[in-house]
């Protein structure tokens, strides 16, 4: 059989993964996607969709303000804007303490312009009437919106292969060897492909792909829950969360509400379900926050399956060990407004630059025991 | 006193669905000791088939016509559940997880754990999309019937039955008895099909009968019936006027004041699904089933199947599928059950079969129209149309019936794909150019049926 | 206007009183809010999407076409429900109710 060959092989068809592989096919590098199921089909396919900035750690603020540009541009890039709104991101307060973490968050991420507006309990009332009384106030980012996140990733995927990438779907990878300084990796079905660079976008599969070249990263995998309600009249056209986390909510053009909160468990063969404490809560959480839920219908409940880091930011760097291995992964529930920013990152990586930003925030080493100057 | 710890610990079998498949199941239960739980969504027991109306009027011979001595002998034995077994009426299961399932009833939330599960969830009406399916008026052979025997009500008074399949005949003939004004029954199958099917309707020559008695009756009192006649369209504006039919390469309009369709039946099988029973594509169904031996035993240890949930076999071969699932549900627990019984069952259900096989011949469940137009809603719940899915499949290049779900929403309706599955899966297959059986199904997901939030907020902690 | 159903034998017996849009209609115990709303009408609700008007389609729960609101906010299945006295139900879009 033919062995496929490429400059950089990327190993997941995700949004970080899809992305790459356009940014890399744009700037003339040959690259192979590689994807075991079908691409964005993952945590990338069943998120939220909320394209939010306000609420990232600060180190994530850069890729969150390149990534808002791109996201302005997706027809342009991708052919489609997978039904991209800047609805506005509502983050509520439930108590005075909760009000002032925002306003503390506002004022230390004031360099970034994220536009922040605080509001109280009279603001609310009047601007988005909606909402349940007795919410003590909030922080809107006008800027933030949402996406469909089914759209995207096949959509990265499919502009990356006009571009010439080429996409190996149903292709799990055996195991990994190397031939004269190239990585070789073989799949189950024996279709082989080598490249000189390997990126490592696997998700949330992304600690078990690090472990077949010797690293080891802490990453804990987490389920999040997730409902939608039926198609209801417009009830609110910002895209919401709370203070504290824990309940998000947006309603999609068609009228539905999709909202989540809590986390599910694993099922056998990578597959999770909603937890029913998560969807409890869940139950109780949306008409306190917006009461004419109270008897909408819930049409289905679903989970997926992701990363977390135990500082909640991702791994964007250089294999500790492995040379022209990069690993891109571990979103911790945020990867999806920042992965086309990602994607343009990890092609400059790739080819040598831009390495130093990333290298001190998101490195793959950064729980190594730190040598003594 | 507290019970004994021993007693409280062990979990019980559980039956869900009180049709013919589950009554028998639980009564077999019973007579060798067990006291099951049985799960229903209706006040009362009888399934769709035998379903008891909540005020009866009329005879029961004028309900269930020829089937009445059976629907009352369900009726009965379903009584003697509601005394004897922990019966709980008007409960859905919403969720499942190996060993427990979630229930609600009234909008209370609760729990319960199973040693081990029957599940006889039973079928609804086939039907394919067909312009002016959504109007006023239009409903399925079902839910027509369930309007007479279960409200004493009737459709119309001008009513076309339309579609295929032994129901056809049977709804028509019950209207046109209780003073229905039966304008046309359009059979889509060939006459020649019946013909030929004949020898195998014979392995039941009662029910033959009955089905020629009904078609006799039609007859004679001048009710137009065709074969190999389809609807092109329902027509009307805020209602059903009328029905657009080919009839022997005619197109001809009849006018009604409501219009009936259905292609035989398809199973409900979500909570097979949720959990993980394997399943396969029936060729002859044109469906995805949850996989079955010949006892009933899913592929999931303690998770069991009967009646026409895990495929499409008649209320009688539901009833024995219920009693032999129930003995495998005791054997398997150490249990000594009657082995003559169940080679008796085996017998019958095999004679059941070739008949079944033949009905499906004299019916051949029909297709959606190829060349339909775009504008046809294909997903009544949010009105997607053939055109849509159609582009998606083309730009997407889609030959995955999930794939086709997450990036049209067809199946994210309230229905949750009932109604829209079949149409759209053999839209899909018939424009990428695939067979049926490689495109997949769409997989269940909690909740079973819709549930206002408020009540999945009421869960116990 | 031609309701979609009628009774197939009148029955002596006392009637419940429901309203639908304000205007009182009649039914008897044992029906179903379908069966109460269509001997009096044409249709069951309006849909979201294009607002064309729908009226239930397979009466047994599973085609979830039937769903209607009541005055107070609560949504029922109407095929599934049994009609009760007082019950005030509206031709109003899921979301809309407060």
């Amino acid at each position: 059989m033919t062995v496929l060959h490429a400059d950089v092989a990327i190993i997941g068809a995700g949004l970080a993964g899809t992305s790459a592989a356009l940014a890399l096919r744009r700037a003339g590098v040959s690259t192979i996607l590689i994807e075991r199921g079908l691409c964005g089909a993952r945590a990338s396919g069943v998120n939220f969709g909320g394209v939010r900035r306000q609420g990232r750690n600060m180190e994530q603020l850069y890729l969150a303000q390149r990534a808002q540009g791109i996201w302005a541009r997706l027809p342009e890039l991708i052919g489609t804007d997978a039904e991209y709104v800047r609805t506005g991101h509502l983050k509520l307060a439930r108590s005075q303490e909760d009000l002032d973490k925002l306003i503390a968050y506002r004022d230390k991420v004031r360099d970034f312009e994220l536009g922040l507006e605080i509001l109280d309990a009279a603001d609310l009332r009047r601007r988005f009437p909606a909402l349940a009384p007795g919410i003590v106030g909030g922080s809107l980012c006008p800027g933030d919106g949402q996406a469909n996140p089914r759209l995207l990733s096949p959509a990265f995927a499919h502009a990356a292969q006009r571009a010439g990438a080429r996409l190996l779907e149903h292709c799990a990878i055996a195991h990994v060897d190397t031939q004269a300084g190239d990585f070789l990796l073989t799949a189950v079905d024996n279709r082989r492909i080598r490249a000189g660079t390997v990126i490592n976008a696997a998700g949330a599969w992304g600690a078990v792909v690090a472990g077949w070249f010797g690293d080891d990263l802490p990453l804990q995998i987490k389920y999040p829950t997730m409902l939608v309600t039926e198609p209801l009249t417009p009830q609110i056209d910002v895209s919401l969360g709370v203070e504290g986390g824990g309940f998000y909510a947006r309603q999609v053009a068609r009228g539905n509400i999709v909202m989540g909160g809590g986390y599910g468990h694993a099922l056998p063969g990578d597959r999770s379900r909603p937890g029913p404490a998560a969807l409890a809560e869940l139950g109780r959480a949306a008409p306190a926050v917006l009461p004419a839920l109270a008897s909408a219908s819930v049409i289905r409940c679903w989970s997926g399956i992701e990363g977390y880091f135990p500082d909640k930011n991702p791994v964007i760097g250089f294999s500790p060990h492995t040379p022209r291995l990069v690993h891109a992964f571990g979103f911790s529930g945020g990867g999806f407004q920042i992965a086309p920013a990602v994607g343009e990152v990890l092609a400059e990586m790739v080819q040598g630059e831009n390495t130093l930003m990333m290298a001190e925030r998101f490195s793959a080493s950064r729980w190594s025991a730190r040598p003594t100057q | 006193m507290t019970a004994s710890p021993k007693a409280e610990a062990a979990p019980p079998m559980v039956v869900v669905g009180a049709g013919p498949a589950g009554v028998r199941a639980a009564q077999t239960l019973l007579r060798h000791g067990v006291r099951p739980v049985i799960i229903d969504e209706a006040p009362l027991p009888g399934g769709q088939i035998y379903r008891q109306s909540p005020a009866p009027r009329g005879s029961a011979r004028q309900r269930y016509g020829f089937e009445h001595k059976r629907a009352a002998a369900i009726h009965a034995a379903g009584a003697r559940l509601r005394e004897q077994a922990d019966y709980r009426a008007r409960t859905a299961v919403w969720n499942a997880a190996p060993g427990r399932l979630d229930l609600v009833r009234d909008g209370e939330l609760d729990s319960l754990p199973y040693a081990r599960l029957l599940i006889a969830t039973g079928a609804t009406d086939r039907v394919l999309p067909f312009p002016g399916w959504v109007l006023p008026g239009v409903f399925s052979l079902g839910g027509a019937q369930i309007a007479l025997k279960g409200q004493h009500c009737l459709l119309g008074p001008r009513i076309v039955f339309a579609g295929t399949g032994p129901l056809l005949y049977l709804v028509a003939y019950q209207y046109a008895r209780a003073g229905g004004q039966v304008q046309a029954v359009l059979d889509s199958a060939p006459l020649s099909r019946q013909a030929g099917a004949l020898p195998a309707l014979m392995n039941q020559p009662g029910m033959l009968a009955k089905g020629l008695y009904y078609l006799g009756w039609l007859r004679a009192r001048g009710v137009p019936m065709h074969h190999s006649a389809s609807l092109a369209a329902a027509l009307g504006a805020a209602r059903v006027e009328g029905v657009r039919a080919r009839i022997g390469g005619a197109e001809r309009t009849i006018a009604c004041d409501a219009l009936a369709v259905g292609h035989g039946l398809r199973s409900e099988t979500q909570l097979a699904d949720l959990l993980d029973c394997a399943f396969g594509f029936d060729a002859a169904q044109r469906a995805w089933l949850p996989q079955r031996d010949a006892d009933g035993r899913s592929s999931v240890v303690g998770v069991y199947l009967a009646g026409d949930g895990a495929g499409i076999g008649g209320a009688i071969q539901a009833e024995l599928s219920g009693e032999r699932g129930a003995l495998a549900m005791l054997a398997d627990s150490g249990i000594d059950i009657d082995r003559a019984r169940l080679r008796r069952l085996e017998r019958r259900q095999a004679a059941l079969s070739r008949f079944r096989q033949g009905l499906d011949r004299a019916f051949p469940l029909p297709s959606v129209d190829r060349d339909c137009d775009d504008s046809l809603i294909v997903c009544r719940c949010e009105e997607i149309r053939a055109g849509e899915l159609r582009a998606a499949a083309a730009q997407y290049a889609i030959d995955d019936l999930n794939r086709l779900k997450a990036l049209t929403r067809i199946g994210m309706g309230l229905c949750q794909g009932r109604m829209c599955q079949g149409g759209a899966a053999e839209l899909l297959a018939d424009c990428r150019g695939i067979p049926l059986s490689a495109i997949g199904r769409l997989r269940s997901q909690a909740p079973i049926k819709p549930m206002p939030l408020s009540t999945l907020g009421e869960a116990r902690p | 206007m031609k309701p979609l159903l009628r009774r197939a034998a009148p029955l002596d017996a006392p009637a419940l009183r429901l309203t639908w849009n304000g205007q009182p209609i009649a039914a008897q115990p044992g029906d179903t809010v379908l069966t109460a709303l269509l001997l009096s009408g044409e249709r069951l609700r309006t849909t979201l999407g294009t607002g064309a008007p729908r009226a239930g389609f397979c009466l047994m729960g599973a085609c979830q076409d039937c769903w209607v609101q009541c005055a107070d906010g609560r949504r029922l299945r109407a095929c599934s429900t049994l009609a009760e006295e007082g019950m005030a139900l509206v031709d109003s879009l899921p979301g809309e109710c407060p």
